[in-house]
């Protein structure tokens, strides 16, 4: 026990945090785009693995980390096309449909990973950037200012999610559509444009996400490789209220669980490590009882709009 | 995604002369619009009138491309133009304050104003254009709002106004209103009917619906008159009055009703001391005494907001009362169940009737048994009889005259007089013993309305007590054998029904006559 209270190991467990909360970054925030303008989106884990294994296929085929990132954000947008089209336009029930999207996303990257892979490999991932002089710090520049590309994206993107609800015609326009579409149509705004593009941001969103396990963090795939991830990031953006902020807060509580449980199997404490393993799960539950606030959540989530209701 | 055309703003106050010639409109088993045809000239105040689902909202909806019709024309200032959605409408200079409001809780005014608007800062959303020419508006028309407090945080007067001021910022030259005044006090339809004129006066067109005659009276310049989708015919407002529009509206007269003479029974329901917390927490009931006999009717008249919605919902114990008891035959529910209630006889007709008294997707016979599903004539072990469960909702819809195409019907598609029909023949079918009504005939047209009251007469001469919450003073005055009136909270004064002029009710009303 004594190994885990030193400076180095607290460190090292903040640094850990900061890696394992950039796709829940990503998938979170993109889920609350969907979710405000009304769509909840049960696929983001399926998602997360087509596009984890596209980053990581092109990549190793191609050997351009940039090409990868490219092939999961255009199939992040495929997939969101196709759940906005289920969930939208056939106005089908959202849960189930993003089950669906779940489903095809797990078979399917894991059939293309048989067939086209096969073995474990792995690829260079993209590496830490040190930021001149931010990095050399004492103690926050090693754990915050020497991420790798994806990661500083996905903490930029917390202020910038912000702006664009908070600030932007678009974010009227998503949250306007959301908690009371019959409203927006009136004003003569389309609410399935609002939808789609939502959905779909969302899903460009979760295909970073995928990236960002694939090929920079983890730098290889294999069946599963999110472990229901996806599911983990659908829980926080409830947690967080629907707010930028609050899902940050979720993605870190929920990552410096996760880094200090692996720290404790590395520093080879005696605790069994199932037990560690749950440890970020329960929290997470824990959490969510304890946090739960429906107040804020759009009133038109889960409704799919036909116009002349109400 | 901006779909609003910077065409209309060069041109706000030029008014759309609209011609709508022979619609049809059909729904699932009914025909909402037959063959109508609908005209406004510019800078006129027509009104539609028609009893509940006549299809006044059916055939507004398709001026504003809500809907389109099966079978038609629409001409907008002598072209032919088809409306493919509300954006369209909007281009044309087409407003339109819905029945309900559209409007989004959580933004705040200036928000809802600038949504569906281009945006002059494009990527951000322009409040502050908004904010400019709301203030000249608000100063043109005398309609204050104030832009920087959330929608959730008005009163419905000041929702309207709201919707008000977003038509006329969007450029509407030609405004439909569908029942405005449904749920204002008497003094916010006198203000706007002010706003209303000066809109006129600024050339504006304006097309009014509202089942309440005198209203139609005072501010249409012409009326057109639905019946069951047809237009039965229009009449300038000087060439008409109210006997000859209910006739057209309803196919027959319409006699007033009497009250006959009768000595009230024993009580059915005493109100001693009651309080209770509103929906802010703060004290919304500071101590009500109130008693009603068998065979009376109470009225309790108010300006909206003064605790008689709390009063509703303790009496049917979806309130907890803070003090005080409350007494059913002699017997104290205080601490009952709504459902106790109901089997001690209490009948309970509430204001919000799609929240509280019905469920808008189940069927009209579903509703019908919300209550009684489990009562004996109707189950037998854990399955219910559905033949026994049948022949009861026809026979309630047929006796109350609801207009329903079928017992399966989800019971939204119906009409609002309609509706709340259904939910008093449902509770009038339990034999109760005294009524609570809570507004039982906002939004409900003339026909209905005097059926509604018939019914409550009816209920009065076999024993059984009525309370009548209502925010119309007229309904009060006819039916009631004692008014009571509330005013922030408390009883400050009764009087019997002929006894006290309308001016003294006001003024007690407002506080000062006590
Ligand atoms: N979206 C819909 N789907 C099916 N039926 C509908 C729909 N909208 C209206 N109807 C039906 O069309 C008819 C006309 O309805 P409409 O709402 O136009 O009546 P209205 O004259 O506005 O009545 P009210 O005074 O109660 O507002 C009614 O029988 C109603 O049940
Ligand atoms: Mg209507």
């Amino acid at each position: 026990m004594k190994g885990l209270l030193s400076w180095n190991v607290l460190s090292g467990i903040l640094n850990t945090m900061i890696g394992l909360a950039t796709p829940f970054l990503f998938a979170a925030l993109g889920e609350t785009f969907a979710q405000t303008a009304g769509v909840v989106n049960l696929g983001v884990d399926g998602i997360m693995l087509l596009s984890a294994f596209a980053a990581f296929y092109v990549t190793l085929s191609s050997g351009s980390l940039a090409l990868g990132l490219l092939a999961a954000l255009l199939v992040g947008l495929a997939m969101g096309l196709l759940m906005s089209f289920v969930s939208v336009t056939l106005k089908a029930e959202q849960g189930v449909s993003g089950i669906g999207l779940y489903m095809f996303g797990l078979g399917m990257s894991s059939l293309l990973f048989k067939v086209l892979i096969g073995t474990v490999k792995t690829v260079d991932g993209f590496k830490p950037i040190a930021i001149p002089l931010l990095s050399n710090l004492p103690f926050v520049g090693p754990i915050l200012f020497r991420a790798n590309i994806l990661t500083y994206c996905a903490f930029l993107l917390v202020p910038a999610s912000w702006w664009l609800l908070e600030k932007t015609n678009l974010g009227l326009k998503l949250k306007a559509v959301g908690q009371n579409p019959a409203a927006a149509d009136s004003v003569g705004i389309s609410v399935s444009r609002v939808r789609y593009l939502a959905v779909c941001m969302g899903a460009v969103l979760a295909g970073a996400a995928g990236a960002s396990l694939s090929i920079a963090q983890l730098n290889l795939f294999q069946d599963n490789l999110t472990a229901g991830q996806g599911f983990i990031a659908v829980a926080l953006v409830y947690f967080g209220g629907w707010r930028p902020v609050g899902v940050l807060a979720g993605a870190l509580l929920f990552s410096v669980a996760n880094s200090f449980q692996l720290w404790v199997q590395v520093l080879g404490v005696k605790v069994p490590s199932s037990l560690a393993v749950m440890l970020p799960y329960v929290l997470t539950i824990l959490a969510l009882t304890v946090t739960a606030n429906r107040a804020r959540q759009p009133a038109a989530l889960n409704k799919p709009f036909e116009r002349g209701e109400s | 995604m901006e779909t609003k055309a910077a065409a209309s703003k060069a041109a706000p106050a030029k008014p759309g002369r609209v011609e709508m010639r022979d619609i049809v409109k059909c729904f699932p088993g009914v025909r909402a619009n037959s063959q109508v045809c609908f005209d406004v000239s510019p800078g006129e105040v027509h009104a539609l009138l028609g009893e509940n689902g006549a299809g006044k909202s059916t055939l507004m909806r398709q001026l504003y491309g809500m809907y389109q019709p099966d079978e038609g024309e629409i001409l907008i200032d002598g072209l032919p133009r088809s409306f493919r959605s509300p954006a369209d409408a909007i281009r044309a200079g087409i407003g339109m304050i819905h029945q309900h409001f559209m409007l989004v809780p959580t933004l705040t005014v200036a928000q809802n104003i600038a949504l569906g608007e281009r945006s002059g800062r494009w990527p951000l959303a322009d409040t502050k254009r908004v904010v400019a020419r709301v203030r000249d508006l608000a100063e043109e028309y005398g309609l204050a709002v104030d832009l920087d407090a959330y929608v959730w945080q008005l009163s419905v007067g000041e929702q309207q106004r709201v919707e008000i001021v977003k038509a006329l910022y969007k450029g509407a030259g030609l405004i439909i209103l569908d029942e405005p005044t449904a749920v204002l006090t008497p003094q916010e339809v006198d203000d706007l009917f002010v706003t209303f004129r000066r809109m006129v006066a600024e050339g504006h067109s304006l097309i009014f619906i509202s089942h309440k005659l005198g209203e139609v009276m005072a501010i249409a310049d012409r009326v057109t008159v639905l019946r069951d989708g047809q237009a039965v015919g229009s009449r300038m407002i000087s060439e008409t009055n109210r006997d000859e529009l209910v006739h057209m509206m309803v196919g027959r007269e319409i006699k007033q009703l009497e009250p006959r003479a009768l000595e009230a029974g024993a009580s059915r329901l005493r109100i001693q001391g009651l309080r209770a917390l509103g929906d802010r927490g703060t004290e919304a009931l500071c101590g009500i005494d109130l008693e009603v006999r068998s065979g009376e009717i109470v009225g309790i008249a108010g300006v909206s907001g003064n605790g008689q919605r709390e009063l509703a919902e303790c009496l049917a114990g979806m309130r907890a009362a803070s003090a005080g008891t409350v007494c059913l035959n002699g017997r104290d529910i205080g601490a009952a169940s709504l459902n106790e209630r109901v089997d001690a006889g209490m009948a309970y007709v509430p204001e919000e009737r799609m929240r509280d008294g019905a469920i808008g997707e189940f069927s009209v016979k579903e509703n019908v048994f919300l209550h009684d599903h489990a009562a004996r004539r109707f189950r037998r072990g854990i399955f219910m009889k559905a033949r026994a469960m049948n022949e009861h909702a026809a026979e309630l819809v047929r006796e109350f005259s609801v207009k329903t195409p079928s017992l399966d019907t989800p019971l939204k598609t119906l009409s609002g007089g309609n509706i709340q029909k259904l939910i008093l023949a449902r509770e009038l079918s339990r034999s109760p013993a005294l009524i609570v009504a809570a507004q039982p005939t906002r939004g409900v047209d003339v026909g209905s309305t005097w059926y509604i009251h018939q019914c409550l007469l009816q209920q009065r001469e076999a024993g059984t007590g009525v309370l009548l919450i209502s925010e119309d003073l007229d309904e009060i005055r006819a039916l009631s054998d004692r008014i009571a009136v509330i005013y922030e909270g408390v009883i400050v004064g009764i009087v019997e029904r002929d006894s006290a002029s309308v001016q003294e009710i006001g003024l007690m009303m407002s506080g000062v006559g006590a």
